[in-house]
């Protein structure tokens, strides 16, 4: 068994048609980012599910831990007024 | 995906709920299980809630073996069954039935791969699953331990073998475990057309000379009772189901979906002028679905076992085939590792990120997450 197989890991971000965002397909192996494009196309776009992939090492995304998940996304939870809903307008205006 | 930080972050919340004991070794340790309840809990309440777990989530212990277990053998299944349907396609009757055989094999290529990076999110890895598929440690489905001895095998295949697959795997679209139930809709999209091509072939067949109607009813003879089993074994002699529905792993039992697939074959047989080979299959009124005969689970198990028709061979085609891309491995990583430097430097001012690779991260993350892959057995 070789050990050059411990190829890294890519994350795979796939826009399946223009005017829409890339969006997470899914994960590969790949030597460098050269073949983890070429390998994206094999594996993720068989069926021209995309105009375009980006790869992403997946060592060089930094999450956010789902254990602080409560504080983290704390500051949003009390400012209701950042939705429109939040606002009282009376009936019969238009346009608002 | 986060594959890298899913582990990173167990052994942390371990060692912080270590720490938080303080010196007392007792406190640590009731500190250690009151931090475990409160995450069973989470994990309980996300499950019930029909909320998927994400790889980065807490989960027992036993929840991870029992998804990597499955997921292994899953992904392993669609690799080793390329090979029976790859040993016609050089023998392929037209171009058009060539080039449809080659896409689906490579589908199913493709299916191994998401599985297996699917699986990887759980702290596995794909070279470690290899492995233990290599050495005869994992399983795979044993209806690929059957060959293909005609043409027409691979139109039975496609109808029979894909569609039980497919009635197995539309539920685990819902799959607790949020990876695995991605990979499962993009699964699930591509088998549609392996099943509609194995039935379009065996029609074709079924409407030709006596002999070609001949050749089409001895393969679906052949594949019917072992298509049925792979369903697993009969509910009351299933080991691992009951918890994996706890788990919503698995949302229907073994007989519940071999009882669903009979009762979509019974008319699609119809429709091709072909036999079901079980004279004990008849419409009940009652439970509005068909009863069908008794399966042949002794047959099951020796297959299981080792002694199918094609075992040694397909474990023996798929080391070799290992083996013999070494090679290809070893060239692609000496390329990468010759290129690696000229990449450090930004080249190209495009939206697109091309950033260096980082060749020694896999194995790290690999060794560090050996502890949560041992088998349950
Ligand atoms: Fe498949
Ligand atoms: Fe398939």
């Amino acid at each position: 068994m070789s050990s050059s197989t411990d190829w890294p890991l890519w994350e795979v971000f796939v826009r399946s048609r223009r005017g829409l965002s890339h969006t997470h397909a899914g994960s590969l192996h790949a030597p460098d980012a050269e073949m983890a494009l070429r390998n994206a196309r094999d594996l993720y776009t068989r069926r021209s599910e995309g105009v375009s992939i980006w790869v992403v090492p997946s060592t060089a995304i930094t999450a956010s831990s789902p254990d602080e998940k409560d504080s983290f996304f704390e500051p949003a939870g009390d400012k209701p007024y950042r939705h429109p809903t939040f606002y009282e307008i009376p009936d019969g205006v238009k346009h608002l | 995906m986060a594959a890298v930080t899913a582990h990173q972050t167990t052994q942390k919340t371990l060692g912080t709920a270590n720490a938080a004991g303080g010196p007392g070794s007792t406190g640590a340790a009731d500190a250690t299980n009151a931090a475990v309840a409160d995450h069973l809990a989470a994990f309980d309440a996300a499950v019930a809630a029909d909320e998927r777990i994400e790889p980065r989530d807490w989960m027992p212990d036993a929840y991870r073996a029992t998804l990597i277990r499955q997921m292994a053998q899953h992904a392993h299944s669609e690799i080793i069954g390329m090979q029976p349907e790859a040993n016609w396609i050089t023998r392929a009757p037209s171009l058009r039935r060539k080039a449809i055989l080659m896409a689906k094999v490579q589908d199913e290529a493709g299916h191994g791969l998401y599985l297996y990076s699917a699986a990887e999110t759980l702290g596995t890895s794909r070279e470690e699953l290899l492995d233990k598929l290599h050495a005869g440690r994992q399983r795979y489905s044993s209806i690929f331990n059957y060959p293909t001895l005609t043409w027409a095998d691979v139109g039975a295949i496609g109808w029979l073998v894909d569609g039980a697959a497919i009635t197995n795997q539309v539920p685990l679209c819902r799959c607790s475990y949020g990876p695995y139930a991605r990979a499962m809709v993009r699964i699930c999209k591509e088998e549609s057309f392996h099943q509609r091509q194995g039935y379009e072939l065996l029609l074709a067949l079924s409407r030709g000379t006596e002999a070609q109607h001949a050749m089409a009813q001895d393969a679906v003879n052949r594949w019917w009772w072992p298509s049925l089993m792979m369903f697993g074994p009969p509910d009351d002699a299933s080991s691992h189901s009951e918890q994996s529905m706890a788990w919503k792993i698995k949302r229907h039992s073994n007989d519940e979906l071999r009882r669903r697939f009979v009762d979509i074959c019974v008319p699609q047989a119809e429709a091709l002028g072909l036999e079901l080979p079980d004279p004990d299959i008849r419409w009940n009124e009652e439970l509005g679905s068909h009863d069908f005969g008794a399966i042949d689970w002794s047959e099951f198990q020796e297959v299981l076992k080792g002694n199918g028709p094609c075992n040694e061979q397909r474990i023996t085609q798929r080391r070799r085939a290992h083996e013999e891309g070494a090679w290809v491995r070893d060239a692609a990583a000496a390329y990468a590792a010759k290129h690696a430097p000229a990449q450090t430097s930004p080249q190209t001012p495009t939206p697109t990120p091309a950033p260096a690779p980082a060749p020694a991260s896999a194995s790290a993350q690999t060794s560090a997450s050996a502890q949560h892959v041992e088998e349950t057995a």
